[in-house]
């Protein structure tokens, strides 16, 4: 097998591509691991005792429960198998059992993910498209007053706390107002649509329920505007940044100068050559909606990963609480890890980095 | 000309910047002095319980009957000088490592770097949400739960600012002329990391705000009957109707948060020379 390096140096040196795609991979994994570790750690590692937690205060206090616990969780072995005893069980689904809802964590995270990636998608969408066109306007209009209320716009955006921002708005447009739906994904009378993809507003479109996704998209409509303000006040900083940077490119003078101006000049060259960095914060901005999450799906009791990590915090069920930090930190790695694949195939200056 | 106590250039005066100034300086006067002038108790509940704002209660009262005025303004003598001191916290520690990583270099700068890595791998309120969870709930173990989720900002910045000026010549010409290490990073690098760290800080102040109200909130910081923005919303989920429970509390963190990130950004411009150009530059 003598040749096998040189076979591999020469095809990642013929495709960097694939070569920057697999560095990228393998730093995710490593991260992964890395991620298991930290939820390991805390749950095992910390002061406090894990046993009373898991068992509660009653069954922690008789000494054969607390025993049989130790054998069953093998919490008598040494940390290096605890840790591999506790990898094995994430590859088999096993995240522990919910102190809350005594169900297993993997099954209760598994019916709230797609509640809050559907929130968090059509929330990152609307973000991208209000912070492209605020961020431009500012870029375009430096220093001008329209500059200066972006400017003041989206700090406050930054500065708003998402849970408060959720409270007031379910009370004003649903309370006072009446013209939002109430809380939950759909009104009581509707039933959920046959599961597909799990977000219901897709769901009911493959279906045909006309009814249900309008419905559905209502239930939408606050939680996704409240947990849009902060990243529709991190993208538009940031489209204005990377804008400006381009503006003064040779190539977009270029284009002013060949005449032209408008939406062609702005999507076909300022925004293409403003898209890298935008991509960067966008995943980024991604993990400030999973945060913003936790923080607002309780309130309008949406049944997603936020409502489940609220819950299991105010009721101190720590599986809980690991299941859904690993499960998003998971979610937050892909993300990224996405983001960077996109990125190599945009720029091909990347891949040699 | 007489020589004044303090001088502020004219061009650090700029109409976001004073109004953000004179938001936060009001409030950490309230901070350091509310416990002194507050009209009720802030513990006490011998008031009329859910009363709506009026004459007595400016802001009502919540629904142990506890004026939400005087808790109010007590809570920010329990957020404030937290949040600051957590951002100095973050600040030393994180400025400390970064230029220990990028100083050193070598597998140094590759330790502490992975491991700025790994609590980056987490959005923040996540994983401050895991440890506060995993030590227990308690506004100290929030504190020190933010304290590690904000320090790799810190650390990665300075890291990136060492790393760059480590080679210039007159960094190499103190080298030479047998400065230790640490003389080198005190003398010719730290008057250049100031200014974006002094930056971050300032704006890292709201995120610091945002995160111990939000941890709050979830109940993983403050305990009843601690007088605590975050939890007092979070106990008007409870009261719906009651509007005032949860509205006066919000507006707090809103005004506070808003005000740092007004002199942060106001920071930016005076100490990074692009955006300078930018604001000097006048574009067709």
């Amino acid at each position: 097998m003598g040749n096998t390096p040189r076979a591999t140096r020469r095809y990642s040196a013929r495709s960097p591509l694939v070569g920057y795609l697999l560095r990228r991979l393998g730093t995710s994994v490593l991260l992964l691991f890395g991620v298991t570790i930290v939820t390991f750690a805390l749950a095992n590692l910390v002061p406090g005792d894990p046993i009373a937690a898991a068992l509660g205060e009653g069954a922690a206090s008789n000494p054969a429960t607390v025993e049989a616990y130790i054998k069953e969780r093998g919490l008598d072995q040494p940390l290096p198998v605890q840790y591999a005893n506790y990898i094995s069980g994430l590859f088999h689904g096993d995240m522990g059992i919910s102190l809350r809802t005594t169900q297993p964590v993997a099954d209760d995270l598994a019916k709230a993910v797609p509640a809050t990636v559907e929130i968090a998608l059509l929330a990152i969408v609307v973000s991208l498209g209000v912070g492209v066109a605020l961020g431009s306007l500012a870029a375009y209009r430096r220093g001008k007053i329209s500059d200066q209320l972006v400017r003041v716009f989206s700090l406050i955006g930054l500065s708003i706390p998402t849970f408060w921002m959720a409270l007031v708005s379910f009370n004003f447009f649903f309370l006072q107002l009446r013209i939002a739906p109430g809380s939950g994904r759909l009104s009581p009378a509707l039933a959920p649509p046959p599961t597909v993809t799990g977000f219901y507003t897709v769901d009911a479109l493959l279906a045909g329920q006309w009814v249900t996704f309008t419905d559905a998209l209502a239930h939408l409509m606050l939680p996704v505007f409240v947990l849009s303000l902060f990243t529709i006040g991190l993208l538009t900083r940031f489209v204005r940044t990377s804008v400006l940077e381009v503006l003064d490119a040779d190539y977009v003078r270029a284009g002013r100068a060949k005449g032209l101006s408008g939406p062609r000049l702005l999507f076909g060259y300022v925004l293409r050559g403003a898209s890298l960095p935008i991509l960067t914060i966008v995943g980024l901005a991604f993990g400030t909606l999973l945060s913003g999450t936790v923080l607002v799906e309780a309130v309008f009791a949406w049944p997603g990963l936020g409502s489940y990590a609220y819950n299991s915090a105010t009721s101190l069920d720590l599986p809980g609480v690991m299941g859904v930090g690993l499960v998003v930190g998971v979610v937050y790695l892909s993300i990224n890890f996405a983001v960077d694949l996109l990125y190599g195939v945009l720029d091909p200056r990347v891949r040699l980095a | 000309m007489r020589k004044r106590w303090l001088k502020i250039p004219a061009a650090w005066i700029t109409p976001l910047g004073v109004i953000g100034a004179v938001i936060a300086i009001t409030w950490v006067g309230i901070a350091f002095t509310a416990r002194l002038w507050v009209p009720f108790d802030p513990l006490s509940q011998d008031l009329p319980r859910l009363q709506a704002p009026g004459i007595d209660t400016l802001m009502g009262t919540d629904a142990l009957g506890r004026d939400i005025f005087s808790r109010l303004m007590t809570g920010a003598s329990v957020t404030i000088p937290l949040a600051l001191m957590l951002v100095l916290m973050s600040l030393v520690v994180g400025t400390l490592i970064g230029a220990i990583a990028g100083y050193f270099g070598k597998w140094v700068d590759e330790l502490l770097m992975r491991l700025t890595d790994l609590v980056m791998a987490f959005p923040t309120v996540i994983l401050a949400m895991v440890v506060a969870a995993a030590l227990g709930p308690s506004l100290f173990n929030a504190v020190i739960a933010a304290f590690v989720v904000s320090w790799p900002q810190y650390a990665r910045m300075t890291r990136s600012i060492v790393l760059g000026l480590r080679t210039q010549n007159y960094v190499m010409a103190g080298r030479l002329m047998g400065f230790s290490p640490f003389k080198t990073l005190r003398v010719d690098i730290a008057p250049n990391v100031v200014g974006p760290i002094l930056v971050l800080a300032s704006l890292d102040v709201g995120t610091a705000i945002l995160l111990l109200s939000g941890l709050s909130f979830l109940g993983l910081g403050a305990q009843p009957p601690t007088a605590e923005w975050g939890s007092m919303i979070s106990a008007a989920i409870q009261n719906f109707d009651s509007w005032w429970i949860g509205l006066f509390p919000g507006l707090a963190i809103l005004t506070v948060v808003m005000a740092f990130n007004f002199v942060g950004d106001s920071l930016r411009d005076i100490f990074d020379p692009t955006s300078q150009v930018s604001r000097a530059g006048a574009r067709s």
